[in-house]
């Protein structure tokens, strides 16, 4: 299993640094929304539960972009018939996905979160960043779990572009709701405080329980 | 012990019946030629047993293993040569044999040593989009034998190969392989000379099943009137 998942982690990133067709994407959507943002709300920084949502939205639609496209060279191109033919656990696919799109969005927090910093946030990030590295990678555990299982779904279609928003969005809706209640607290303007327990349990038992549905449903997803 | 047995297959695509009761049955080290017009379930047959398409109705055992049930036993041991290269046009030839190569458990040299097969060393690290159709072909061809498979399954192999190409992939995909085949083919004269068993299909149901040696050029012509 380790061996099929390193050769198909290898492959996507390979891909990926060769067409840049994902992550420079998300990354440049991120900051234009955050500009858009800036002068659509007329204001010079956010802090609190508005800065909490605006981070959190936009790096939502953002990872749209790139679970939209994270099964689009293996429909188009034939890799997946390619997979299906060969002797290997298929659950690899699910979890070798899942460490791209966590790569993507790790990546695109790197750009999207300094931006958002310097271009709307009002408190420092400093003390801030302990806590929000950890709501961050539970929301994308979630968003990277449930991107795959979507985007294996939306790409049998013919109307994957449409059908990929339309399935992740209401699905990740309880990540943005507990990535953002948790971040709020480290971004408000007065007396800081850590993210609060009980949202961190919430995402990460969220992600466990997609976690378990897409290692039992990914088989059949890519069953004719 | 036949290599191929099917039994009344069906398989359709919604209402469409792509293959109706087709059944056949096919020895180990032989080939069977399946022509038919366009649309006549030529394609479907060679994805059922591919084991990429479930069969919806009928018995399929391929290799000893029945369909789909047992389909994991005997996906490591079929070749597919579809339609589509099943590679990456944005990885090199060598990159994507290695990647297949990993998935199947196969040594890296092998990847060398079909790539040398193919003719097609010199341009391995080029990124496929920059090659022709048929250097494509040739690196699929290198693709479906690369893990020494026992079932060829091939779907028109020869299309965008020039006559040096295919001399070239004869001795991995022809009959000289020694492996059991199945070829999709169009040309009723190169189809008939490889055949040891023809199928002749038309709109997915079995027109024509018949040694080689039993069949007139003139009866695979008619089947596309």
């Amino acid at each position: 299993m380790r061996r099929t998942v390193g050769a198909l982690l290898r492959k996507e990133l390979l891909v990926e640094l060769r067409t840049l067709e994902s992550v420079p994407g998300m990354s440049l959507f991120a900051v234009t929304t955050f500009v858009v943002f800036h002068f659509a709300l007329n204001r010079n920084s956010v802090d609190g539960d508005l800065a909490s949502g605006i981070l959190w939205v936009t790096l939502l639609f953002a990872a749209i972009l790139g679970i939209n496209r994270l099964f689009v060279a293996d429909a188009e191109e034939g890799g997946f018939d390619g997979f299906l033919l060969a002797p290997v656990d298929r659950s690899a696919m699910l979890v070798a996905k899942v460490l791209t799109l966590l790569a993507y969005l790790v990546v695109l927090e790197i750009v999207a979160v300094p931006a958002f910093a310097l271009l709307l946030l009002g408190p420092s990030l400093a003390g801030a960043m302990p806590g929000l590295l950890v709501t961050l990678a539970l929301g994308d555990l979630g968003v990277a779990v449930i991107g795959t299982l979507v985007a294996a779904l939306a790409v049998q279609t013919r109307a994957r572009d449409l059908l990929g928003p339309l399935l992740a969005l209401p699905l990740l809706v309880p990540i943005v709701i507990g990535g953002a209640r948790a971040t709020s607290p480290l971004l408000a303007l007065s007396h800081p405080t850590g993210a609060p327990a009980r949202w961190l349990l919430t995402l990460g038992l969220y992600d466990l329980v997609f976690g378990l549905i897409a290692y039992a449903l990914f088989d059949f997803l890519l069953e004719d | 012990m036949a290599a191929l047995e099917v039994e009344g297959l069906a398989r359709h695509y919604g209402e469409r019946e792509a293959l109706s009761d087709v059944s056949l049955s096919l020895e180990a080290a032989r080939t069977l030629v399946v022509f038919g017009p366009n649309g006549a379930g030529k394609t479907t047959l060679l994805r059922v047993l591919a084991t990429l398409l479930r069969p919806h109705a009928g018995a399929v055992r391929v290799l000893g293993s029945s369909l789909p049930d047992d389909a994991w036993a005997v996906r490591g041991r079929i070749g597919l040569l579809a339609h589509e290269p099943l590679l990456y046009r944005e990885l090199t030839a060598r990159e994507n044999l290695r990647f297949h190569a990993r998935l199947h458990d196969v040594a890296e040299e092998r990847v060398e040593e079909v790539l040398e097969a193919v003719a097609i060393s010199a341009r391995a690290s080029e990124p496929l989009r920059n090659l022709s159709r048929g250097m494509v072909q040739r690196v699929a061809v290198a693709r479906a034998v690369l893990h020494d498979p026992e079932l060829l399954l091939l779907d028109e192999p020869y299309a965008n190969l020039d006559p040096a190409a295919i001399e070239l992939v004869e001795p991995l995909i022809g009959a000289a392989s020694g492996r059991t085949r199945v070829v999709c083919s169009h040309d009723p004269g190169g189809g008939l000379a490889e055949a040891d068993l023809v199928l002749g299909l038309r709109a997915g149901r079995t027109v024509l099943l018949r040694d080689a040696a039993a069949v007139q050029p003139g009866e695979i012509a008619e089947l596309y009137r």
